[in-house]
């Protein structure tokens, strides 16, 4: 009975050992991913449409973490850019018409009696928003959908309409505040206007 | 100095652990595809063997063999192997973020790699000591990276070649480590040991 009892009590202990070192070692050799990644991410409008030459959002991030120009994001806007201008430092630039120009919000919309239900859009789709299965008809989750625009050109029958979505009581929002740099009018001065 | 050495010859060529002891297969069969991930493999695989040799050679010594609980050796080898395992796997990630890419997924892979568990049980039998068991450790895991990258070589040139419908896949990776296997037994005799 007792060499089972120092048995147990051996291996305990040996796990316990174990697992402090584990312990130890998982807060001495934490890794930090890149917070400034992090930080890019949340500000870029998560379309994941592709439009910027990267495959996602997040790839774009990083990219501009490691020095791209900020002004490939036609989804996101002039808004972004001033968002990232300001978190990155740097001088707020146009948007680059290279990729694309900043439009007003639009959802797809399948014209669901003429899909012959290929699934090729499905495919195509970033966020999952269109659903559907293989010669059935499909349709496009409105809340999910980015507007990105990369279900329009697979589609063999021309049926995904790109709608804009107007103004409504639902979805309205108050104008983002001027930033505190607007709101004291010495501070709206550039230092170049005043040795000028 | 020279018993050093006769281990070492002997674990990675007459005792080869994969070739001629067919220990640790499944990573030998599993990742020879490619001759860059094979490396990867090979150099985790070195790391965590010798390591997890020495680790269970103290275990067995300073705490088993005293307390005369020998018939747990397997467990507590498995749980020493796990740990030096799951620690390497953190300290290469922050060390080294270029390897830890490299070897991604292989490094919790080892800890099911049965050449791990044989070293540790081999040199409990053998009767090594603490020198002989690190020397013991890492021959036999560059017999593994020996075999591991020499057979994903052939492999790859197995992939362009005209193998018989048949004996494609994984059929044909069998006969060629059968054919490395027989290769490997000429080295028999060469040291007795």
């Amino acid at each position: 009975m007792d060499s089972v009892l120092t048995a147990i009590f051996v291996l305990l202990a040996l796990a316990l050992v174990f697992g402090l070192i584990l312990g130890y070692a998982s807060v001495r050799f934490k890794v930090e991913g890149n917070p400034i990644v992090d930080q890019i991410d949340a500000i870029l409008p998560q379309t994941q449409c592709g439009q910027c030459g990267h495959p996602g959002c997040r790839p774009y991030a990083q990219a501009i973490a490691s020095g791209e120009a900020i002004n490939k994001c036609p989804p996101g806007g002039q808004a972004t850019i001033d968002q990232l201008a300001e978190l990155l430092n740097v001088e707020s630039i146009p948007l680059d018409a290279e990729h694309g120009s900043e439009d007003v919000r639009k959802v797809a919309y399948i014209r669901e009696d003429e899909c012959i239900g290929c699934t090729k859009c499905i495919q195509a789709c970033p966020v999952d928003a269109i659903l559907g299965a293989a010669k059935q008809m499909h349709t496009v989750i409105v809340s999910e959908c980015t507007g990105c625009d990369l279900c329009v050109e697979p589609c063999p029958v021309d049926c995904i309409d790109m709608i804009p979505v107007g103004t409504t009581i639902g979805n309205w929002k108050w104008p983002a505040p001027p930033s505190p740099m607007q709101i004291i009018a010495t501070d709206r001065s550039t230092p170049s206007e005043e040795t000028a | 100095m020279t018993d050093f050495l006769l281990i070492l010859i002997s674990t990675v060529l007459v005792n080869n652990f994969v070739l001629v002891q067919f220990l640790g297969l499944c990573p030998f069969m599993g990742v020879s595809n490619k001759l860059e991930t094979a490396m990867g493999m090979s150099l985790a695989t070195t790391f965590v063997l010798t390591l997890s040799s020495v680790c269970s050679y103290l275990v067995y010594t300073y705490l088993l063999a005293p307390l005369e609980l020998v018939y747990l050796q397997t467990v507590a080898f498995i749980l020493v192997i796990a740990v030096v395992v799951q620690f390497t796997e953190m300290v290469v990630h922050k060390t080294s973020p270029l390897l830890y890419k490299l070897l991604g997924i292989f490094l919790p892979l080892i800890t099911t790699n049965c050449a791990v568990l044989g070293v540790a049980l081999l040199n409990i039998r053998k009767q090594n000591s603490f020198v002989e068991s690190i020397g013991y450790g890492f021959g036999a895991a560059v017999g593994f990276s020996l075999a591991l990258i020499l057979f994903s070589a052939i492999r790859e040139r197995i992939a362009v070649a005209e193998v018989p419908v048949p004996f494609r896949g994984a059929a044909i990776g069998m006969i060629t480590a059968g054919l490395m296997s027989l290769a490997f037994m000429g080295f028999a005799g060469l040291v007795k040991f």
